[in-house]
């Protein structure tokens, strides 16, 4: 009987072979008086070099197949065996209290780890890993075990462990290596980001893994939904030899379109923009071929800390993501905080209905002293590429007026200041409040440009919480009165000569994509990795036949209607 | 003796690659080096005692360095906090 096991889905994928249980090898380390602590420290010195010569191996090897970046971690474990407070601290156990190195290295190394794992910083904790890892590398020569090499395996094996050291991770050699699975683990532990940077699918805290898998057993990796099938049926096997052949077919086809640019059949381009939170997010937006970023939520930079960031540190965000893009648009979100998303260090009361409460563009304009060191930051970085900026939750023009009178102030202190400004800056705003929507006509002719944020504007015109469960059948993104509502907002734009984009998850949906390209959306903005499947439907999509289409899909009366039509005439099965 | 106080003005601190940097550079003299910050002093030599004094931006820390190359080591580590750690 076969049997599935779920965790995270680190790495996409799907890899099928025979497991390979990576055991850490069981370490006794027993005190013992040393008669000649002479030779006891000469024995301790030379496991130590032994152990920089592998690492330095192990350093060269990832530099040259996975780049410096990967690699320094390597050069961080040859400073600790270097480091004068373990080395001599090691030595001096020895000489003064005549202890065996193996039981004296012991002692140090997890004197050094408890430190460093109560930190309260979490890349000082992650220090700790390292010291174990290295103090095991030293501890298997002292005990003369071998360590159960990854690196020798030498046919097609999917790793099952507990975790995976940096150590472990960078003698995996995708040729061989299918996949992993591991007991613990989330989307950013060190063995899940290596599985994306090897590109070899993984699950992550699975678990049970290795309580449940011997070496030997068949396994499936489902890192597309975080799946571990234990000694798969022919049935199962079959299943997943189809879904991993459609996976890699798939990724083949979408990669061919990372350079390319998103343009229908008939030749009409949009803009297919990413999503961010952090610069961190940059790797994924450039490796899927983003044109541009279509919504950098800066609330992040607010978010995890103890006071406001000031003025300069977000500056570095900002001109880091827009020098990074290298000219392409990005456009970034003031503050949208309060309701569900709250501060502490700015000590809000709580509400009775946050979402249609105090929050975004509502408080900035109250707290200006927080909203134009914002703005500042902003109009500083707009110098070192194109920089866009938008407010959220814009319900009436006045809040619009207020917002650009407080950025124009702050523009001109900056210039009489002396520091450098772009001067075609462009300015817009997120339509997510039903009445922005339906003026949009007037809002129009005092911005640059539209971002419909769908998520907020079908939960306020539907009156509907997505998130309430007895309600959630009324979050319609297909709904001829939000399709309507979107079609307004795109015509008045257009009117005015302006563009218009949307930064929800409508975006970057199969079924929304045709709707939307056949209104006039100007720019789609959505998360990095739907990018380039929607590049590729995009492609056999013709701008001037769904125009129509989308025209008469605004007077059918349901959205089931509008689905069943658009799955009917656009959406491969 | 030779000494010389600095202000740390990256926003990471003294965090993974300027610390391996400046325990890198420190190692190359024969004089003791130590860092000193709130009160507290390492050895610049150690790549542990540097990371857990936790150095972070805007913090004063002191360079110390006595023996026979001290000021030679003293200025190396100048020109290392400089290139885009401190001031």
């Amino acid at each position: 009987m076969s049997q599935k096991l779920t965790g995270i889905a680190a790495s996409s994928g799907v890899a099928i072979a025979k497991a390979f249980v990576h055991v850490e090898p069981n370490f006794e380390i027993e005190l013992k008086e040393v008669a000649d602590t002479k030779e006891e420290v000469d024995r301790f010195d030379s496991a130590l070099t032994k152990s920089k010569e592998e690492l330095a191996v192990i350093k060269d090897k990832t530099e040259a197949e996975l780049g410096a970046d990967k690699a320094e971690i390597f050069a961080a474990h040859l400073l600790v065996l270097s480091d004068p407070e373990l080395v001599d601290a090691v030595k001096g156990k020895i000489n003064d209290e005549k202890q065996n190195a193996e039981y004296a290295l012991n002692e140090i190394a997890n004197m050094f780890i408890s430190m460093f794992e109560n930190m309260d910083n979490e890349y000082m904790k992650e220090r700790a890993s390292d010291i174990r890892d290295v103090s095991k590398r030293v501890l298997g020569h002292l005990l003369g075990i071998e360590a159960q090499s990854l690196a020798t395996i030498s046919e097609e094996t999917i790793v099952i462990a507990e975790d995976l050291t940096p150590s472990d991770t960078a003698q995996l050699n995708p040729v061989f290596i299918k996949g992993f699975a591991t007991d613990i683990g989330g989307r950013t532990s060190h063995s899940a980001i290596m599985s994306r940077s090897l590109e070899i699918p993984a699950v992550v805290g699975a678990k049970e893994v290795t309580a449940k898998i011997e070496t030997g057993m068949m396994i499936i990796v489902d890192g597309i939904d975080g799946d571990v099938i234990i000694d798969p049926s022919s049935d199962e096997l079959a299943t997943y030899e189809k879904k991993k052949a459609d996976f890699q077919k798939q990724k083949e086809e979408w990669a061919k379109l990372v350079n390319e640019t998103s343009t229908t059949k008939d030749g009409h381009h949009v803009e297919l923009a990413a999503n961010i939170g952090t610069p961190k997010d940059l790797e994924g937006v450039i490796n899927n071929g983003a044109e541009g970023i279509g919504l950098y939520r800066t609330e992040f930079l607010y978010m995890g800390r103890d006071a406001l960031p000031t003025e300069d540190e977000q500056f570095e965000a900002y001109k880091e993501v827009v020098e990074r893009m290298e000219g392409k648009p990005v456009v970034i979100r003031t503050l949208d905080i309060g309701g569900d998303k709250e501060l502490p260090y700015l000590d809000l009361p709580k509400e009775m209905n946050p979402f249609l409460g105090y929050r975004a563009i509502r408080l900035c304009l109250e707290k200006d002293d927080m909203f134009r060191t914002q703005l500042r930051a902003l109009l500083r970085a707009s110098s070192y590429g194109q920089l866009k900026i938008m407010f959220p939750m814009i319900a009436t023009l006045e809040e619009l007026r207020q917002a650009k009178a407080l950025l124009a102030e702050e523009k001109e202190k900056l210039v009489a200041e002396g520091v450098e400004v772009s001067n075609d800056m462009e300015v817009g705003i997120m339509v997510e409040i039903p009445s922005t929507a339906v003026a949009a006509d007037r809002f129009a002719k005092e911005v640059d440009f539209f971002s419909i944020g769908t998520n907020d504007l079908i939960q306020y015109t539907m009156a509907a919480d997505r998130m309430n469960e007895r309600v959630s059948y009324l979050y319609q993104p297909y709904h001829p009165a939000i399709l309507r509502l979107v079609n307004m907002v795109i015509k008045a734009a257009h009117k005015e000569g302006k563009w218009a984009g949307m930064c929800g998850e409508m975006a970057g949906d199969e079924i929304a994509i045709p709707l939307l390209l056949g209104l006039g959306l100007d720019e789609f903005s959505m998360s990095a990795t739907s990018i380039l499947p929607a590049r590729s439907q995009l492609l056999n999509l013709s701008k001037e036949e769904l125009t129509t289409f989308a025209e008469e899909m605004l007077d059918l009366d349901t959205a089931d209607e509008v689905e069943e039509q658009v799955r009917k005439a656009f959406v491969k099965a | 003796m030779a000494e010389k106080t600095f202000k740390i003005t990256a926003e990471t601190g003294i965090h993974a690659r300027p610390a391996t940097q400046l325990v890198n550079k420190a190692g190359q003299f024969s004089s003791d080096v130590t860092l000193e910050y709130k009160g507290k002093s390492v050895n610049l030599k150690s790549i542990m005692g540097v990371m857990s004094l936790g150095v972070g931006q805007g913090a004063e820390v002191t360079i110390k360095a006595e023996g026979s190359d001290a000021d030679e080591a003293l200025q190396a580590i100048e020109d290392v906090i400089k290139e885009g750690l401190g001031e």
